[in-house]
Parts: C-alpha cells; sequence; structure tokens
C-alpha cells in the first residue's frame, strides 16, 4: 500500500476508522471496507449516478471523492434510509410507482432525490425531473421514478406546518 | 478503472499548499491540486491524468475567504473553493445575476454540489460555461505561488485545449468578476441536459437606457465549443457596437456575424458547419434573453 | 387485503367472451380462469430489500481470501499478437498471478448451426485471444492481485507488441473482394448466409406492381447497456467438490455448460449461481469468455477470484448490437396493398459469434420475422451475418425486430406518400385481421389485436388533437411537427419447436419449475427463468398464489442455481412469464392435487368431493364447515406421513416442464408518437408517445407498464442518442458516458399506455411475452415521426441513429 493514511469518517451516523490507500474512491471504501453494499457503482467516471451518497448533506458522486477526502465528513448512504425494516416515504413511493425494476440504479436515485427535495422541497414535477436527470437508469424509463419522487415531494409539503 | 498510485498531501493554508507544490515538484515528483476534482477525478479514474502527487485544498474550506461571495462596487469576488451550487444559490447583485442563472447548465447538482469555480477555470475547457463567463465578464484569476501573488486577466488566462496561464506550483486565491453586466445570458446546446455543450455562447448586452425606446449601444459576444480556447468574437461585438434596437432583427446581424467569423473544428460527430449552425442559434437566443434584463 | 383494494386492476374480463378468430390447432391451455391475485397491480416482492440497499449484486459478494481479476486487452481493432510479454507484471505489488491462453489452455467457445457450410461458417472464440486479436478490446491476458487498483497496475505493465492488419469496419470492408479476413475459417468475412422462402409470385408481383418502393434502412451499433456491467466471483469449494460461479447471467445453465467443456470437467463440479442482477436486456444472456477465464484462475489458484468489468471495458468489449442494413423492395397495387416483399439483410456481428445463439441469430430472426404485422402474399429474403474487426454481438432486447419493424414500416410510410393515402389507412388494408394466420413465412400467428391496436393508437392521438397541432404549426410555418406510427407483434413464447426452425444445435424451448410446501404452508418455487428486473419474484408468485388458492406472500421464488434447477434456459426472448410462468402454474396444479388427494384421504371423503378453497386450505365440496388448512395437511405429510395415503409419498412437491407448441405466440402493439423537430438546432423533442399494446393476459398491470415504458426508453435511446461507431482502424468511438449519450430523464417522455388482452390459448396462464415489445415500437415510431415532421423538405430519413445536424441539413435544405 503506497502512502497509507488512517482515515475518520462518519457514515449513517457511525464513526469508521479505517486504513486506505489515497487513491481509493469514497465508493470503495463504502463497499468494500466498511461493507456497506447498498451504494453502487455503474460507471467511475461520475456520469451515471448509481454511487450517490449525501457527503455533508450534499449529492455527490462516491466515484468522485478519494476517501482521504472525506476525512472528518459525515457520509449518508441508502442505509441509512429505512427506520428499522420500515421503508422511508420516499423508499415507499418508489416501490408503490414501480420506480426500480432492477433495483441498481436505485439507491443512487434515492440520494439523489433526498439531495434533490432538501434544495428544493417546492419543486415542481419538471424541476424534479430536471434535477434526476443527474442519473441514468436502464429499466423504468424514468416517468415512474419522477412519479415517485413528485408524490414524496407532494406528501412532503402537504405534511409540513 | 482505478487511478495510479499517488501520494496525498492535506494543504492548511495557501502558503502550505505552495510549499508542498513546490517542495514535491523538487523531489521529482508530479504533484497536483484537487479542490472538488470533479474534472481532474475522471481523467485519474481512466489514467489519463496520473499525477504522482495529490495537494488537497479541501481543508482550506474552513477558511472564509476562500468559501466567500462578495459584491463590492462592480466587483464580486469568489473565494477559489466556492463550489458551482454555492453561485447557483446565492443571492448576486443584477449585474451578476447571469452566473446564477448560467449555473444550471453546469452538470448536474452532484457536481455542482463539490465542484469549484476556480477549478473549472483552470481545467479550461473550451465549453465551460464559467470560462465563458469569466470573459463575458472581466475575470481576473488572482494565484498564489512562489514568487508571490499575481493577477491574470481572463483574456490571458485560456492557452487552448486544456491549457491555461495557471503554473503548476500556483494555487488560485480568488477570482473577481469585474465587469458588471445586468443584461447578458448564456445559452447552449447539448444532446443531453448536463453534458458538455457542442457549442455555448454568452452575451451581454450594454443597454442605453436614457433613450427611448431602449437601445444597444455595445456588447459582448463570447463562444465555447469552437475553437480549442472560449473566445470573443469581435466581428459580432461590432455589430453590437454600432448599436440598434433590441430585437430579432439586430440579434440575427450580431448572430451571423458570430457564426461568419469563426473557423469551428470539424469532425466526423460534429461538422464544422454544424457548430457554425449552432452558434448562429445560441447567440441569437443569449440575445434575446440578455435583453430580457434579469430575471 | 383483496385485488379490490389495489390500484390499477383491470377491469374484469369475462372469461366467457368469446376469442377473435379461431384458436391454432395446438393443445388449449389457458382455461380463461382468473383468479384473486392475477391481474392486481401487487406491490413487487423485489422492493424491500432493493430499496434499503439489501440487494446482493456479484459486485457484493466478498469470500475469504478472494483475489481479484481484469484483463490486459487489444488495443488495436485487427493484428498478430509479436509479443506478450507479462513478466513486469507478475512483479507489480499486489500481483499474485498473471495468465495468457498458453497457460490457460482453455477450450474455445464454438456456436454452431445445423446448416450446411454455404450457409453458415461456425467460428471459434478462444477464452484468451491465441496469436491475433480481433476488436479492441479482445482479453489477451488475465491478470489477478490483491485489489483491483493493483490489478490495473498490472494490467498496465504488461507489454503486447502487434503487427498490425487493415481492419474490417463496415459491410463495404467485409464483402469487398481481397478483403482482409477476420477468421481464417470464413475467408469471405461471411458466416451465415441464407436464402429463405422465395415463394412463388416475387418477380411476378414487381412486374406487376402499380407501385414498387425500395428503402435502404440501417441502424446503429448499440450497447444493451445493463447499468450493473457484466461479473463473477469464482471460488473452488472442497467440500462440494465443485467449482462455485456466481455470475451475473441470464442463461446460469448454459454458463454451467460451456464451463464445463472449456474447462473440460464434469458439468457436476460446476454449479452456477446468479445473486440480484442489475439489467442485462440479452447483454447477459450469451456466456462471456470472461466468466470462464476467471473461473479457470480461481481453480488454479484455489482461492476465490473476482472480476467485476468496468464501464470502459463494457462500452468496448462487452456484447454489442443492432448494426444492421436492410434493402427492402416492395411491390403495391393500386390500393395500397402489398403484393410481394424482396429483402436483402446483412447484420454486423462483429468479431465472434456468440454462444449459444451464433452469428446467425440476429439474420435468422429478420429473414423469419420481417412480414411483420402484414399480410404478404410473396416473400423473398436474403440474410447475412458478416464478421468484422469490432466487439461481438449479443442477441439485444428485441432482437432483430427493431430493425426489421423499422424497415417494413418505412415501406408502409413511402407507400402511403407514393399513393398519396393516409400511412395509418396504408396500414389498415395490410394488416392481418383473422386469425390464426399463416404467413408466406409459414409462421402461424396466433390472435391478436393488430387493427385493434393501430385504431385505438390513432384515434388517442386524433382526440388529443395532435392532428389539428400538426396543422396549427404548419401554418405558422416555424414549427416542424410530426405524427409517426409503428405496427407490430412479436414472437414470445419460442418453444424448442419454433428455435429448432432455425437448426441451432443448442435448442433453447422448455422451462421447468419445482414446487415444495412447508409444514407452515408456505411455498418455494423454482424456475429455470432469471429475473433480473422483470419482477418474476411477484408475478410468479401471483401465478402460485391463485393457482394453489394460497396469500402471494406465503410464495417464494428461487431461480439462478444449478443445483436446484436441474435444467433452464433462461429469461431471454420474452420468455419467462410465457414458458416459466406457465411451468409453475402447473407444478402448482399439480402440488394443489396433491394436497387435495391428501386432504380428501383426511377428510374420508372421496377425491372429487374436496378442492382447494381459495384461501390457503381444502374444502369438502358436500360439507364446507369441514375444511383443512394448508398447515395441517403439511403437517401430516412430513411430520405424521403414517397418516398419508398409501399410494402418496411423504413431503409436498411437485415438478413441470413446459414447452410452447408449434410456432409461439405473438404479442403485438401499435405506437404513436408526436414530435417537434427544433428549428435552430436540429434538436428531437417527443411531445407525445402512445402504446397500444396486447401481451395476453396481464398478470401484473404495473410491471407490464413497466416493461413497456423501459422498453420504449431503450427503443427511443437507439432512434435519436445511442451509438458505437468506429474509425477506419477499428477504433470505438464510445469508451466513456460522455460519447455513449444514454438519454436521461430530461430526453424521455412520459409514455400512455393502454392495454388490450388477447389471452394466449396455449400457455398455461393466458400470457403472452412483455419484455421486449416497447424496445421494438419505438424505433420506427420516432423515425417516421421525424420523416412527418419534415415532410415539407422532401427528405427522407432511414438511418438510426437520427443525428440533430442531419434534421437540421433537412429543414435548411442541405440534404
Amino acid at each position: 500500500m503506497r502512502d497509507p493514511h488512517l482515515l475518520a469518517l462518519t457514515v449513517n451516523d457511525e464513526e469508521h476508522e479505517v486504513v486506505v490507500e489515497p487513491r481509493r474512491t469514497l465508493a470503495d471504501v463504502l463497499r468494500h471496507d466498511l461493507l456497506l453494499t447498498g451504494t453502487h457503482v455503474g460507471c467511475e467516471h461520475g456520469v451515471c449516478g448509481a454511487c450517490t451518497v449525501l457527503l455533508d448533506d450534499a449529492p455527490v458522486r462516491a466515484c468522485l471523492v478519494f476517501a482521504v477526502q472525506a476525512e472528518g465528513s459525515s457520509v449518508r448512504t441508502v442505509e441509512s434510509l429505512a427506520d428499522h425494516g420500515e421503508l422511508s416515504d420516499l423508499q415507499q413511493a418508489f416501490s408503490d410507482h414501480h420506480g426500480l425494476q432492477c433495483g441498481f440504479c436505485t439507491p443512487g436515485f434515492l440520494m439523489l432525490a433526498e439531495g434533490v427535495l432538501a434544495e428544493q422541497p417546492d419543486a415542481s414535477r419538471e424541476e424534479i425531473r430536471e434535477g434526476l436527470s443527474a442519473n441514468l437508469c436502464r429499466c423504468t424509463g424514468y416517468q415512474t421514478i419522477v412519479d415517485a419522487v413528485h408524490a414524496t415531494a407532494c406528501a412532503r409539503r402537504e405534511a409540513a406546518p | 478503472m482505478k487511478p495510479a498510485a499517488f501520494t496525498y498531501h492535506r494543504a492548511h493554508d495557501v502558503t502550505d499548499a505552495v510549499g508542498l507544490l513546490t517542495d514535491l515538484a523538487a523531489a521529482g515528483e508530479d504533484p497536483k491540486l484537487i479542490a472538488g476534482g470533479q474534472s481532474l477525478m475522471p481523467m485519474m479514474n481512466f489514467r489519463l491524468a496520473r499525477p504522482s502527487a495529490l495537494v488537497d485544498l479541501g481543508p482550506l474550506r474552513r477558511m472564509p475567504s476562500m468559501t466567500a461571495l462578495d459584491a463590492e462596487a462592480g466587483t464580486l469576488t469568489l473565494g477559489a473553493l466556492v463550489t458551482h451550487h454555492a453561485v447557483e444559490t446565492a443571492t448576486l447583485p443584477d449585474g451578476f445575476a447571469v452566473l446564477a442563472r448560467a449555473m444550471r447548465w453546469v452538470g448536474h447538482l452532484p457536481i455542482r454540489s463539490r465542484g469549484t469555480v476556480a477549478g473549472s477555470l483552470v481545467h479550461g475547457d473550451a465549453t465551460a460555461e464559467w470560462c465563458l463567463l469569466a470573459l463575458l465578464l472581466d475575470a481576473v484569476v488572482v494565484t498564489e505561488g512562489p514568487s508571490g501573488r499575481r493577477e491574470i486577466p481572463a483574456d490571458e488566462l485560456f492557452h487552448g485545449f486544456y491549457a491555461t496561464a495557471v503554473e503548476p506550483d500556483e494555487v488560485v486565491v480568488e477570482v473577481r468578476f469585474t465587469r458588471p453586466a445586468p443584461h447578458a445570458a448564456l445559452s447552449e446546446f447539448a444532446r443531453r441536459h448536463g453534458d458538455f455543450a457542442i457549442v455555448d455562447a454568452a452575451v451581454a448586452l450594454d443597454l442605453d437606457g436614457d433613450v427611448t425606446p431602449e437601445q444597444v449601444s455595445g456588447g459582448r459576444v463570447v463562444l465555447g465549443g469552437v475553437a480549442p480556447a472560449p473566445v470573443r468574437v469581435p466581428e459580432a461585438e461590432a455589430v453590437l457596437a454600432a448599436g440598434g434596437a433590441p430585437g430579432p432583427e439586430l440579434f440575427a446581424a450580431v448572430a451571423d456575424a458570430a457564426a461568419a467569423a469563426i473557423d469551428p473544428p470539424n469532425d466526423p460527430q460534429v461538422t464544422a458547419a454544424y457548430r457554425r449552425r449552432l452558434t448562429r442559434t445560441l447567440v441569437a437566443d443569449a440575445c434575446a434573453q440578455a435583453a430580457g434584463g434579469p430575471r | 387485503m383483496t385485488t379490490t383494494d389495489l390500484p390499477g386492476v383491470p377491469p374484469d374480463v369475462d372469461p366467457d367472451q368469446p376469442e377473435r378468430g379461431e384458436r391454432p390447432a395446438t393443445e388449449p391451455r389457458f382455461d380463461g380462469r382468473r383468479g384473486r391475485w392475477v391481474g392486481a397491480s401487487i406491490p413487487r416482492h423485489e422492493d424491500p430489500r432493493l430499496l434499503t440497499g439489501r440487494g446482493r449484486f456479484v459486485d457484493d459478494i466478498a469470500l475469504s481470501g478472494m483475489l481479484h481479476a481484469g484483463f490486459v486487452r487489444a488495443t488495436v481493432a485487427h493484428a498478430a499478437i509479436t509479443e506478450l510479454d507479462l513478466t513486469a507484471t507478475r512483479e507489480v505489488h499486489g500481483v499474485v498471478a498473471a495468465y495468457d491462453a498458453a497457460d490457460l489452455a482453455l477450450g474455445d467457445i464454438v456456436a454452431v448451426l445445423d446448416r450446411p457450410p454455404e450457409e453458415f461458417t461456425p467460428t471459434a472464440m478462444p477464452i484468451l485471444a491465441r496469436g491475433k486479436v480481433r476488436f479492441v478490446g479482445e482479453p489477451l491476458a488475465l491478470v489477478v492481485a490483491h485489489d483491483p487498483y493493483a490489478v490495473e497496475d498490472g494490467i498496465e505493465a504488461a507489454r503486447v507488441s502487434y503487427d498490425a492488419l487493415d481492419a474490417v469496419v463496415s459491410e463495404e470492408t467485409a464483402l469487398a473482394p481481397g478483403a482482409p479476413a477476420v477468421h481464417e475459417e470464413a475467408p469471405d468475412n461471411v458466416l451465415l448466409d441464407v436464402s429463405m422462402f422465395d415463394t412463388p409470385g416475387v418477380d411476378e408481383a414487381f412486374a406487376d406492381a402499380a407501385l414498387t418502393v425500395d428503402v435502404t434502412t440501417r441502424s446503429g451499433r448499440q450497447n444493451a447497456l445493463p447499468l450493473e456491467t457484466r461479473g463473477v466471483v469464482a471460488s473452488w469449494d472442497a467440500r462440494d467438490d465443485q467449482l462455485l460461479v456466481q455470475t451475473c447471467s441470464q442463461v446460469p445453465h448454459q454458463v454451467r455448460t460451456m464451463l464445463a467443456r472449456s474447462l473440460r470437467i464434469a458439468e457436476r463440479t460446476v454449479r452456477v449461481t446468479v445473486p440480484d442482477m442489475g439489467g442485462g436486456f440479452g447483454q447477459k444472456c450469451v456466456v462471456g469468455r470472461e466468466e470462464i477465464a476467471v473461473a479457470a484462475a480461481a481453480q488454479r489458484l484455489d482461492r476465490p477470484v473476482k472480476w467485476i468489468e468496468d464501464r470502459r471495458e463494457a462500452l468496448t468489449a462487452g456484447f454489442l448490437a443492432r448494426e444492421q442494413r436492410y434493402r427492402t423492395r416492395a411491390a403495391f397495387d393500386a390500393d395500397g396493398r402489398i403484393t410481394a416483399l424482396d429483402v436483402d439483410v446483412v447484420c454486423d456481428m462483429g468479431a465472434y459469434s456468440c454462444y449459444p445463439f451464433t452469428a446467425g441469430i440476429e439474420p435468422l430472426m429478420a429473414s423469419a420475422e420481417m412480414p411483420s404485422v402484414y399480410r404478404v402474399p410473396a416473400y423473398r429474403v436474403r440474410g447475412r451475418a458478416i464478421t468484422s474487426n469490432k466487439a461481438p454481438t449479443a442477441p439485444y432486447r428485441g432482437v432483430s425486430r427493431p430493425q426489421y419493424v423499422m424497415a417494413i414500416e418505412r415501406v408502409m410510410e413511402r407507400a402511403a406518400r407514393e399513393l398519396g393515402l393516409d400511412p395509418v389507412e396504408v396500414r389498415r388494408r395490410n394488416v392481418i385481421t383473422e386469425f390464426p394466420y399463416t404467413g408466406v413465412n409459414g409462421v402461424t400467428y396466433d390472435p391478436g389485436t393488430y387493427l385493434e391496436s393501430l385504431d385505438l393508437a390513432e384515434a388517442t392521438i386524433r382526440d388529443e388533437g395532435w392532428y389539428e397541432a400538426r396543422e396549427e404549426a404548419d401554418r405558422q410555418g416555424d414549427r416542424h411537427l410530426g405524427i409517426g406510427f409503428c405496427c407490430f407483434s412479436e414472437r414470445t413464447g419460442y418453444g424448442s419447436e419454433a428455435f429448432a426452425k432455425r437448426k441451432m444445435t443448442v435448442v433453447p424451448g422448455f422451462d421447468l419449475s419445482e414446487i415444495r410446501m412447508d409444514t407452515t404452508g408456505s411455498v418455494v418455487v423454482t424456475s429455470g427463468t432469471m429475473n433480473h428486473g422483470q419482477s418474476h419474484e411477484t408475478t410468479f408468485a401471483q401465478i402460485v398464489a391463485d393457482r394453489l388458492g394460497l396469500d402471494v406472500a406465503r410464495v417464494k421464488l428461487r431461480q439462478g442455481d444449478t443445483e436446484r434447477i436441474a435444467y433452464g434456459w433462461g429469461t431471454f426472448a420474452s420468455r419467462s412469464v410465457t414458458i416459466g410462468g406457465s411451468a409453475v402454474a402447473l407444478a402448482s396444479e399439480r402440488l394443489g392435487e396433491l394436497l387435495c388427494r391428501i386432504a380428501a384421504h383426511l377428510l374420508e371423503t372421496r377425491p372429487d368431493n374436496v378442492a382447494l378453497d381459495g384461501d390457503g386450505g381444502v374444502v369438502q365440496l358436500d360439507d364446507p364447515a369441514r375444511r383443512l388448512p394448508f398447515e395441517d395437511i403439511a403437517d401430516v405429510a412430513h411430520l405424521r406421513s403414517h397418516l398419508l395415503p398409501k399410494d402418496v409419498e411423504p413431503a409436498l412437491t411437485a415438478t413441470a416442464s413446459f414447452d410452447v407448441p408449434g410456432d409461439g405466440t405473438f404479442s403485438n402493439a401499435t405506437h404513436a408518437v408526436v414530435v417537434e423537430a427544433d428549428p435552430g438546432t436540429g434538436e428531437i423533442r417527443i411531445l407525445r408517445y402512445v402504446c397500444v399494446e396486447d401481451c395476453g393476459v396481464v398478470i401484473n398491470p404495473k410491471v407490464v407498464d413497466g416493461q413497456c415504458r423501459g422498453g420504449i426508453a431503450q427503443g427511443i435511446a437507439g432512434a435519436l442518442f445511442e451509438e458505437v461507431t468506429y474509425d477506419g482502424h477499428g477504433e470505438p468511438s464510445a469508451a466513456s458516458f460522455i460519447d455513449y449519450l444514454v438519454p436521461t430523464a430530461t430526453e424521455i417522455p412520459d409514455v400512455s399506455i393502454q392495454h388490450l388482452e388477447t389471452p394466449c390459448a396455449f400457455t398455461a396462464n393466458g400470457a403472452k411475452g412483455a419484455g421486449e415489445g416497447g424496445t421494438i415500437g419505438a424505433p420506427a415510431a420516432v423515425l417516421n415521426a421525424v420523416n412527418d415532421a419534415l415532410r415539407h423538405t422532401g427528405v427522407e430519413l432511414d438511418t438510426t441513429p437520427i443525428h440533430p445536424s442531419t434534421v437540421l441539413a433537412a429543414l435548411e435544405g442541405e440534404l
């Protein structure tokens, strides 16, 4: 291992310390060192978005972040969304609207959608569509993903005081 | 698609970063700065870029000046670590509002969350929105190197095909936009939303509000994707300088002048003729949007 | 939950409703029964794990001591290998081993058709290149290291020298006299050359034709592009005396068969399992040489070895598809009725013939099915597969049908234009309306809704005002709207009889199912099909639940394990619900019969006096108060077997096989598209997309809609965006997602879907396949709509993908 670094980062509120080569991407560290395999890897050049996670609350491509750059940061992955096995509202909406088929892109879309909704809680369906154009899905044709995120946005707006 | 090995060095302030770059180079290394990494990392994952050492500016985010957006007396100053997303969501004075509006063209939210303005400028992609905007609004890139600070005006920054005037041992400290343009817009065409543009056009109109109806008295026209570096088009700007009523007739003349002036690259995927035709469309569109004023 | 609670439940279909047309003269299977679950959009069983990040995909597998593998790949398209030196590779820190072809000495992959030499030339695909390379990306050597980063360091250190040969990169360069041969076995670069049908009257029809149209259509080379790339983890299990190969494959049994042959070991000593799979679309329905090389390395090293294809490899060295050229000549009478069809098809299959389908798959599919949904009285076709120095191809979703449908649909449009008729009307005059219909191609089409779907699609577009919108745009002059249609059918349940007609030596067709009920009354059912997004875990459970009268939550489907399923043909060609779904239905019925027999014995009544009660039990018909829940029956069958009838064996299992007889079944659809061409950029925007489809009995409407939409998105991708081109040296243009333009949410429109249901008479559940139709209809519909938008220019485009620069040039009168 060339130039090993001891890395401390918080993932889903849990603190981890791991020794990594600097060239190791955050995606690989999450998946293969921390065994959080819910985050998927689809292109390793920042286009498909399958590896999207929240880094300090902002959606980022985990394949375009070296893990050493995330020192001291807080990461949220798809594993953080459900509460003791109960699907989150967004996850439930994906199921209700058939927003997933093979499920490979799904964790990335969920984390992207959380990022988009945090950014634009009042987003229209077309704004959601534009936000979701960051990621690739090969199965659904996107319509039902947009439906699921839009339904979640509407429900959250209604629930907000 | 895993990067080649490198050593990793965290910079704690600008002086430290410059020192690391200098020392590593002196030790025979080939160091490179990383901030957001959104341009560098894809190239490293493909092993098209393979620096032997990375100096990370990430820790400098703690320094307020590095992430500050300051508008003062007709100048907008962006700290070197200001992200696209920070600009997109900032409330900017009218003269710089075009920057925020243009951000929707820069990749996608996850890229904008992490990528930096300075990083995009130093990367020097000929179609990068920031490169066009730098020429449009007379940006000055302030760098610090072993021999101190220097200022690089935008028209001296781009040396063509991913090459810029920023030296390998220099660190960008801030970017100043010195020419407010309340009537400005950027328009582009890509096959998919969020892609690098095939051609993009940025236009700033000088509108003389003292006469009625309003008259165009000058302006800037900047193009990306038509040359190895982003370019201003004096022939098109001359049409604006000649003046006229802001409207389709004038804008078509500007667009035609721009299309006629360029000598765009011709490749099998995208012909020169098509780039020229897009130029006409996009310049006219940017003019029309610019005339619409700040929105 | 009852069906009426569920969203999207289709209106009840009257099982007594008369069939359109007559049933084919094959054994009727579907009895028109509907149950509680089939037809309901129930939540997917797959969803909870996939939504929470608890799916298990191949790259999620980590075994102790696992090593990682990667491939040294050719950087030139066609060359003799003059040097392959792995010395430096083996010295790289972290590298454990590096192997070339001679080191592994594996048997080649050879896919064969049972056709004479003048029709088919078999060629060998070595596991690692030997002597020469035939495409950029071809694997030359395998590098094994402690982590994937070190693997790439090792790959970089390999020294390879070539003596370059001229590259064959197009039909023209492949078929030119004196062209370099990609394979010695095929000096003319032709792997398949068949002339078929040549029915009487072709030439006469052309001589007498009121109109002859002659259209040359082309489609670009596309990547099926599952978002999960290919990958495999292989390990030797000493206790089982088996090589365990965990791979993302649509055809695990064929992988096992080929692996055993290539490694020259007993098939018993290979177990192939498939974890969750991130899409396949056909790219994973052939056996990859990488799977075999990695398995061989694991066997040699006695360590688990993982290979995960990276995106650059997937784009350049993975199986591609679709590059075809059709010259279609069609004769019409003055009323716009087609009288003859004469077709020449050339499919560029790339460097190798894929196993098990062979390079013949695309031209044979096109040749057999080209007449499509139309009554064609006379037909002649020549179909060729050529080899070239490009990445090899696999049967991608739709397999030639997007292309031949595009060709015949262009013919219909061209004829309409020439005759001054409405293009929908020309289709109406030609479409098959009486079933069963035996075509000039010898294929018998079972009942469908060809005309009805066409009428409904057109009415939808008309009612929504799109024709007026187009007229209004014409009046304005600066907007260019176009409306396009595509009417087609697709054979979905290819049984062994239908595949045998292609003269494959490896003949897919049947599938097997075994069902077991445990002591708690829950069931596990197996299928030789292989879910990878199609929702089999849900839809198959719906079928089983109805057949047994069991809550769907108590049904678990198991697939993708060669130890659990004696043999299977996996998932491709829209075969899963038709064939696999029929097998599970029949196995379920047999289990139901067994439960009834035991229950009758326990209730001390006649076997014909009991029946499944639809609620997890067996009821005595003449005394409904007497009922045995499945748990009680299962308890006896397993734990108190002394109480069983004497002629019933313990445990509750049943098996069934199913094979579609004859020519199989045809799903059908009409797609209607409205597009607008941007006069400033040439960009095509899709304003409206309507799909009217008929896949027989809809097991789960939400799932069928999903298949349609996803297929349409891929069809639009092929029509407007995606293409891998090669330069004159055989260098591929698209090695990243920057250049390979996969459309996103902003490019793919919403699609409105309407279902017609013509139950299939000879699948056990009335279903026809639904996996491919979307992909088949979209390219033709989009292309027709674009041509309609350009109709004032006189330009007709016949090539996909359609580039905006071409559209712009057409609009500006430069074509």
